[in-house]
């Protein structure tokens, strides 16, 4: 009934979690240590699990926005409530402070070949970059590590301080661009990831931050498909031309959330895919959406050099 | 005629029908409840039409047969974004019969379209220039000339699209309905909901628009729309948290300010991380007689006044002993379900699915509710179905089920129940059941 999840289940209520003596990552602050373990060890695997389900995209077909939207919502609230109660803080410490090995979080990325947007932004993409809710789908905001504490804007995250640069935050995804080729099996990936939850909440408390940080690094894997549009190389002026009777208000981040996966190849191959759907929402007639489908497929040809 | 449950009454099994091997994914009864539209995960439509009343069968009504079968939404490639578009129907609505012809709309992800499903039980046989097979004939061995006679053939029901609705659409459609002039209908996706004139394909007009500026910025969408049965100015769409809004379009072009906000102040004593998941609502219907509305969110069926936006003034719990477990729900998935609901004919009785292939009818009059299960097993036909329940003590007494014994993977999202009788369809993951109501 259950597929093969994060070894610590979320005790369902009524039940008991399994019960540590730790308190959990680095020196406690006093709201921590007020918090039950069991309640917050729960709250962390919620959290886990929601950041997992939200990179596990279906490929092939669009995922589906209003889950995507619930599940980003739970892991807001969660996130909200650990920086009222000082986890947060504590949680983000301790990331800054441990070394977290990238073996796992390369192995995540080989298996999980991100797209290269986040690249292309001009980023390298860091175990421990942080990323913030807004981030991911603001075309302006690159999800740089030196900038995002000034560009944090949302109101649940508390302000972030400098000795944080390095510290992971946990992606508030909205993680709908499907993140892995085409070409990956889907349970291989989803095995791959959970095998790397397992991996890190096996270590014990301390890997909380560990864990943590796995998260943050597939989080930043997922916000790299939102990277695309910016900044875009200078468009091909032959494909200009192509589409200049196109709306430019497709050119915006809806494509972005309608599960847009990006290719391999950047460069004009980002113009086809900042455009939605081929059509205005007002007008459009299908015999012409057909022939410009055709002068696409014949562009995607060229660039793809088949 | 059309009654609630009373105590005496017992649902009987009418039919079971084997459809294909692919998921229903809709259902839907004509407004005379003849006819019986089932869409599927495969793209196509299978109606079935109830047979005429026999004589001899006076304790039932007749049965319903395969009445035409048609591929309605063939599998896309989105290129520019390189995803599929599923074929599989998100829904059905047929518009009111005007001629001899049936017609529906049928949606996917992206494109609805209508359907003529016409007879044809005669056909033109003596042309003068054409052999009967079709072959023209050589025109100089015509040496007489006759007028074609129309002769008796066997019946063939044919369909055949006549409107494609497309590219409106950023989102996924999850619902379509059809407005009470009989000449326009909604479509609704994730974030807007567009006008469409019945005859005009090129343009629509979009009506709500929740989208907002930044995207970052989403935290809510729509889930379902429908018009108001007999004011067609009026049409409610309700949001995954738990909010239905009810817009009047004489008010403005663009209605995203709301004339009504419906919404239920949350229970402090069940806040929970998953509070607002099973909020979101997955259906919205309104009574026939256009009075109330009713929604289904995940644990609960709500029935609201339209008079009264601060709270239902009926609420009935479908399974609240997932409340429980939630968090399990979470991690399978299974609390994104979306559970459909439906009144019967004269708003009575309200049916909604739950898993295990139960499903739930609550009669609002007397105040009763019944569990029952669609399965081969159980089901002789003519039996009378056995209520079941399911045992949330430690007790569990015999013929109880156990919440842990439950099979999350057969799960009732569609019912359908017929306007005008009480006959009832039930699709589970690949079957349609027809119960009916056994007449005393």
């Amino acid at each position: 009934m259950f597929p093969k999840g994060t070894k610590r289940k979320f005790s369902d209520s009524g039940e008991e979690a399994v019960s540590s003596g730790d308190q959990g990552p680095a020196s406690p602050s006093v709201a921590a240590r007020t918090l039950s373990s069991s309640y917050s060890l729960q709250r962390q695997s919620l959290l886990d699990m929601s950041l997992i389900k939200l990179q596990l995209c279906h490929m092939l077909v669009e995922p589906n926005l209003c889950r995507s939207v619930l599940i980003a919502n739970t892991v807001r609230q969660i996130q909200e409530e650990m920086t009222q109660d000082g986890t947060w803080q504590i949680m983000t410490q301790a990331l800054a402070a441990a070394q977290c090995p990238t073996d796992r979080l390369v192995a995540t990325e080989v298996l999980c070949r991100q797209t290269d947007a986040a690249a292309q932004a001009g980023q390298s993409p860091k175990p421990y970059s942080v990323v913030g809710v807004e981030e991911g789908y603001h075309s302006e905001e690159v999800v740089m590590e030196g900038d995002v504490e000034t560009d944090v804007t949302m109101s649940t995250l508390s302000p972030v301080s400098p000795q944080l640069s390095s510290a992971s935050y946990l992606a508030g995804p909205f993680g709908m661009g499907p993140c892995w080729e085409e070409e990956e099996e889907d349970g291989e990936c989803e095995e791959e990831e959970e095998e790397d939850s397992e991996e890190c909440v096996s270590e014990g408390e301390e890997g909380d931050g560990d864990h943590l940080s796995a998260d943050s690094r597939t989080g930043e894997q997922v916000f790299g498909t939102f990277e695309i549009k910016h900044p875009a190389p200078p468009p091909d002026p032959a494909l200009e031309e192509l589409f200049s009777d196109v709306d430019p208000s497709y050119y915006d981040l809806d494509t972005v959330l309608t599960g847009m996966q990006s290719a391999p190849k950047m460069g004009p191959y980002d113009l086809l895919d900042s455009l939605s759907s081929h059509g205005p929402t007002a007008l459009s007639s299908s015999s012409s959406c057909r022939s410009d489908l055709n002068e696409l497929d014949h562009i995607m040809e060229i660039i793809v050099g088949s | 005629g059309v009654h609630g449950l009373k105590t005496q009454h017992s649902i009987s099994f009418l039919q079971f029908l084997l459809l294909t091997a692919d998921i229903i994914s809709t259902v839907e009864f004509n407004q005379s409840g003849e006819l019986l539209a089932t869409g599927d995960k495969g793209g196509r439509v299978v109606i079935f039409q109830q047979e005429q009343e026999s004589k001899n069968k006076l304790q039932c009504r007749g049965e319903y047969n395969v009445y035409s079968t048609f591929q309605s939404h063939e599998p896309e490639f989105d290129y520019l974004k390189s995803l599929e578009i599923e074929e599989k129907i998100n829904k059905i609505r047929w518009l009111p019969q005007k001629n001899a012809a049936h017609f529906l709309l049928s949606t996917n992800d992206k494109t609805i379209k209508l359907w003529k499903i016409s007879e044809r039980d005669k056909r033109p046989e003596g042309y003068n220039l054409k052999e009967e097979d079709g072959r023209y004939r050589d025109p100089n061995t015509v040496t007489t000339l006759r007028v074609p006679v129309f002769r008796p053939m066997d019946l063939m029901v044919e369909a055949s699209p006549r409107r494609v609705f497309a590219n409106a659409h950023t989102y996924h459609i999850n619902s379509i309905s059809v407005n009470s002039d009989c000449e326009t209908y909604l479509s609704a996706d994730d974030l807007r909901v567009n006008l469409w004139h019945l005859e005009i394909t090129d343009r629509s007009f979009n009506i709500v628009d929740i989208k907002p500026a930044n995207m970052e910025d989403l935290t809510e969408v729509i889930t379902a729309a429908e018009f108001h049965p007999n004011q067609c100015n009026t049409f409610v769409y309700s949001s995954s948290k738990g909010t239905i809004r009810l817009c009047d379009m004489r008010a403005a072009a663009l209605c995203d300010s709301h004339a009504k906000l419906f919404e239920e102040p949350e229970d402090p004593n069940n806040r929970s991380f998953f509070s607002e998941i099973i909020s979101s609502i997955s259906d919205v219907k309104f009574s026939h007689s256009g009075r109330y509305m009713m929604t289904r969110d995940y644990l609960s069926v709500k029935i609201w006044d339209l008079n009264m936006e601060s709270r239902p003034v009926e609420t009935y719990q479908v399974h609240e002993y997932l409340r429980s477990k939630l968090c399990s729900l979470y991690e399978n998935d299974c609390i994104f379900d979306k559970f459909e609901c439906c009144w019967n004919g004269n708003d009575s009785v309200v049916m909604t699915g739950s898993y295990n292939n139960f499903f739930r009818m609550f009669d609002r009059g007397y105040q009763q509710d019944m569990t029952l299960e669609a399965s081969r097993e159980n089901s002789k036909l003519r039996s009378v179905l056995k209520p079941r329940k399911v045992s949330t003590g430690g007790k569990r007494k015999k013929d109880e089920i156990s919440v842990d014994s439950l099979d999350f993977n057969k799960k009732i999202l569609h019912t359908a129940w017929h306007p005008l009788d009480n006959i009832i369809a039930v699709a589970t993951t690949n079957n349609l059941y027809i119960f009916q109501d056994k007449l005393n």
